[in-house]
């Protein structure tokens, strides 16, 4: 019962110590156990009874939802041409806090971004309290890699869609842009931004505590990528149309110009064009005005080229026959207070021959001799002064006076196109109503399954002879075109300022029509303060729609319906 | 002197000649001082603590055959120290202590810092240790020592002197601070103190006592260890913050459900949402990979090695022996209670490694060292005829 009776220890307790002991060691081991209960106790509450809240919260730190970027949709011109489309990039971010601190890390991300080693790092120093910076956007998904193939901590990905626009400044106003983040910002991406963009869609994911991205577990929704935008734009004309409206407006020094072209029968927008204009792909230094879709977002008085339709209603009202024929000497007339002129002293002119001689006096002295404000009502009746309903974000409604007393200037200055303000497009599709045998086409920028019903604004005899009297006055003039025969009118107008009508600044308009036997195209030019000798919308603006229009006709396959003179 | 005793220790135990199988076997895990029921009950846990780790470290190879080699070596010490005979302890003892009790003032004086705490003990490219950690063994020895020298139950001066004993390592370890390390040692004492016939009004005294101090110990806390408690009583408080272990670790632990979600398979801690997963939070990933068997079965197994240890102290046949091997045993479990506790989220969050299990060097060692000190208790009792 002794311990081994050796040298050093000899226990001096008593035998009754033995019981006592075990005892105590039974007790211990009652206390473990009691112990270890307590423990099970706990690990089976957890593991069983708070199972599913602590899973809940288990999961919710781990399953996230990741978008999944939608392809924005694409947009093309009538003939499936591509005007813009998306493509895949990849924007790098980093986390500050996850960066390598050391220099020469540094500089292998800094080198590989493309950017000084100190302005890196003053950057990231910026956003050192964050956890979220862009190293770089919209890369190129291979560039994108070669920076991640360097492995460095706290460099992320994220694939994006970048939009490129094939045909660049040609289209540039039309479609208009989106911002960094895919969103429509300016012309038809703005417009149709919710039908372009599309849903992103979802799907679960597994991932770290650093937000790294562990599992891909299902999708929840797929990316329902956005639908593809047709327009109406020929991609053809447009870059024809683009072109010569280009090289007028360099050509005569201008400020700017617009160009509209429009199917006379469905008044689908086939061209459409501005200047001055800009590279929507690199946006860098761009020049704030060349943002403007100035033929449907700025007006101007119009001029002469109101002429026809004002004619059409003095032709509509009856009150003269066809062949009356008016005094226009000496070249001017006072009405109340104002003094209006004719470029010179016609004489007597027919109707025709007022409107190929652009006689204001002629115009006001009809008009003045009607009961009713009969041209009022037929612009209204053409679109003017109301949307043209394109959608287009800023659209223009332009002016057109509605008093309750006219006084007999405002009668007559409208008459000639003074006093009121439309678009080029409120006047391209005001024209579709002379072409069409009176009756009008809304402007439509998106292509047209079949032809919409117009709305009749002219009587159907009277636009077919405005339409011959309109051939008649540009024939053998700069507005011709080899092979076929085209009817328009020219206005020149003395542009305003807010402090009156400005001495030597002009605007060129032409608004013509082709084939006359068949129309099918109604254009319209303007030219803005043209600087050279040659102001005139008949020298100016004319040329163009010349060149325009016998280039579309015979790019749209149109029979030339003038015999050539031997 | 420890080789002369070591040899003695061996020639002076009897072997006898082997007569049967059954014998023969006992005879030969005898002579090499070796309780096979016990080695084979650490070496499982040895075996299960690397799995886990291996998932725990993010499926590093290296960690894991660093830990193995730890093992190794904790198993040669264990071998080793079972081969000295419980008189060269009793003998050891004082100057043990003495030196573990220098070597923490020393550490006092120029530990280096690591952690927010002083603990580590250098000698700059030779090794570098806790002396803390040594003292969890010359704790038990000292007082097992002192008092196999007196009358049991103890008297009240020889409780003073046990107290004393205990207090100057304790401070020192605690101004480290470290009061994972000095709470063991503390209980370490403690259990030197109850095996020895304490009477049960004075452990009731001394528990009122401890209730006391409460306040005291609040007061001298460091900030980061006051915050621990605060935490442990609402961790929601500091989600973020430092409540963040405790609800990450219950997360992870309920989560596991029954079986678990399968080895390598738990999102918590492969995800790294677990902090310190493959140190002292490592049964969280055990719980979340393994589910409830697996804590039951891991827990199930330290019973068995804590009932097998209690069953060698209580036959052990001298007092030396009786209160040393019942102190390391059950300091041994206060490992196992007071880590799994603190994970699971009742008890407040005090460093203690789960023994055998989390990934460490020092501890393993010290607690295999222990082992050894158990196994050469055992085999050197003179067998009795029944």
């Amino acid at each position: 019962m002794r311990a081994e009776g050796s040298n050093a220890a000899t226990p001096r307790r008593p035998p009754p110590m033995q019981p006592l002991g075990g005892l105590r060691y039974g007790l211990m081991l009652l206390l473990v156990l009691l112990a270890l209960g307590a423990l099970t106790g706990r690990i089976v509450y957890l593991h069983v009874i708070d199972r599913t809240f602590l899973q809940g919260q288990g999961d919710a730190r781990t399953l996230r939802v990741d978008p999944i970027p939608a392809h924005r949709g694409m947009i093309t011109d009538r003939n499936g041409e591509p005007l813009a489309i998306s493509t895949p990039v990849v924007t790098l971010w980093a986390n500050p806090q996850e960066l390598p601190p050391d220099d020469i890390q540094r500089l292998m991300l800094a080198r590989a971004l493309e950017v000084d080693l100190d302005e890196f790092n003053s950057r990231v120093s910026r956003y050192a309290e964050r956890e979220f910076m862009f190293l770089r956007r919209q890369m190129t998904p291979e560039a994108a890699q070669r920076i991640l193939d360097l492995g460095l901590p706290g460099v992320y990905a994220q694939n994006e869609y970048k939009r490129y626009y094939p045909s660049g400044e040609v289209t540039a106003q039309l479609l208009g842009v989106t911002n960094v983040d895919d969103q429509g910002q300016e012309g038809l991406e703005l417009a149709y931004q919710p039908y372009l963009s599309g849903t992103p869609g979802q799907r679960r994911v597994l991932k770290d505590r650093k937000g790294r991205l562990v599992r891909d577990l299902h999708m929840l929704r797929e990316a329902r990528p956005g639908g593809d935008l047709v327009l109406s734009i020929d991609q053809r004309l447009q870059y024809m149309a683009y072109r010569e409206l280009k090289a007028a407006v360099a050509e005569h020094g201008a400020d700017g110009g617009s160009l509209v072209m429009m199917d006379a029968l469905t008044g689908e927008v086939l061209a459409m064009a501005n200047q001055p204009s800009y590279n929507p792909n690199n946006r860098a230094g761009l020049d704030p005005r060349g943002l403007r879709n100035q033929a449907i977002v700025d007006v101007f008085e119009p001029g002469s080229v109101m002429k026809p339709l004002a004619m059409a209603a003095i032709l509509e009202s009856g009150q003269f026959d066809r062949d009356i024929v008016v005094d226009t000497s000496p070249g001017w007339m006072r009405i109340d207070r104002f003094t209006i002129r004719d470029i010179r002293n016609y004489g007597e002119l027919d109707l025709a021959g007022i409107l190929e001689k652009s006689s204001n006096i002629g115009m006001s002295k009809l008009v003045l001799a009607l009961d009713d404000p009969l041209v009022a009502d037929k612009y209204r009746a053409l679109g003017f002064g109301q949307s043209t309903e394109t959608g287009f974000p800023g659209e223009a409604t332009g002016s057109l006076p509605a008093p309750v007393r006219w006084s007999r200037s405002q009668w007559a200055a409208l008459s000639y196109g003074y006093g009121l303000s439309v678009s080029a497009l409120q006047l391209a599709s005001a024209y579709t109503a002379l072409a069409n045998g009176g009756v009008r086409q809304s402007p439509s920028l998106l292509k047209l399954d079949e032809p919409p019903v117009g709305t009749p604004a002219i009587d159907p005899q009277v636009a077919h002879d405005l339409l011959r009297i309109l051939e008649e006055s540009v024939q053998g003039r700069r507005a011709g075109v080899t092979g076929y025969r085209v009817a328009g009118k020219t206005g020149t107008v003395r542009k305003s300022s807010s402090s009156g009508y400005m001495e030597n600044a002009y605007r060129s308009v032409f608004a013509g029509i082709a084939p006359v036997s068949d129309p099918r195209i109604v254009t319209v030019v303007m030219i803005d303060h043209p600087r050279g000798e040659e102001y005139y919308g008949g020298a100016v603006a004319a040329p163009v729609f010349s060149r325009v229009t016998g280039n579309a006709l015979r790019l749209l396959d149109v029979p030339p319906d003038q015999r050539l003179s031997p | 002197m420890a080789f002369v005793d070591l040899t003695r220790g061996m020639r002076g135990h009897p072997v006898r000649p082997p007569q049967s199988g059954m014998t023969r076997r006992r005879s030969f895990w005898l002579r090499i001082h070796i309780d096979p029921w016990l080695l084979l009950l650490l070496v499982i846990l040895m075996g299960a603590g690397l799995l886990v780790l291996y998932s725990a470290s993010g499926q590093r190879l290296p960690v894991v055959m660093a830990q193995a080699t730890r093992f190794g070596i904790a198993l040669v010490a264990m071998i080793v120290l079972a081969q000295f005979s419980p008189t060269t302890f009793v003998r050891w003892s004082p100057v043990l202590y003495g030196i573990t009790v220098l070597m923490l003032v020393a550490v006092e004086i120029m530990g280096d810092m690591g952690m927010g705490a002083q603990r580590w003990l250098e000698i700059p490219g030779v090794i570098r240790f806790q002396p803390s950690e040594l003292m969890k063994l010359a704790m038990p020895m000292m007082l097992a020592a002192y008092l196999s020298r007196r009358e049991l139950p103890p008297r009240w001066r020889d409780l003073v002197v046990c107290a004393a004993l205990m207090a100057v390592p304790v401070v020192l370890i605690a101004k480290q601070p470290d009061l994972g390390t000095s709470l063991l040692v503390i209980c370490a004492a403690v259990f030197v103190v109850l095996l020895a016939g304490l009477s049960w009004r004075f452990v009731g005294l001394l528990a009122v006592i401890a209730a006391a101090a409460l306040p005291v110990l609040w007061l001298n806390m460091h900030n980061y260890q006051r915050q621990r408690v605060l935490t442990f009583l609402n961790p929601e408080s500091d989600p973020l913050g430092s409540g963040w272990n405790i609800i990450q670790s219950t997360t992870a632990i309920g989560s596991g459900g029954l079986l678990g979600k399968g080895w390598l398979q738990g999102t918590q801690s492969q995800l790294e949402f677990l902090p310190e997963r493959h140190t002292d939070f490592i049964v969280a990933v055990l719980g979340e990979e393994f589910g409830l068997l697996g804590m039951v079965v891991v827990l199930v197994l330290y019973l068995l090695i804590v009932s097998r240890g209690l069953w060698l102290a209580n036959t052990a046949q001298d007092t030396f022996g009786r209160l040393l091997a019942g102190s390391i045993v059950l300091t041994f479990f206060i490992y196992v209670f007071v880590n799994v506790g603190m994970v699971s989220g009742i008890l407040p969050v005090v460093g203690v490694p789960l023994p055998l299990v989390s990934y460490g060097g020092t501890s393993s060692v010290t607690l295999m060292a222990g082992f050894g000190i158990l196994m050469s208790i055992q085999a050197h009792r003179r067998l009795l005829p029944r």
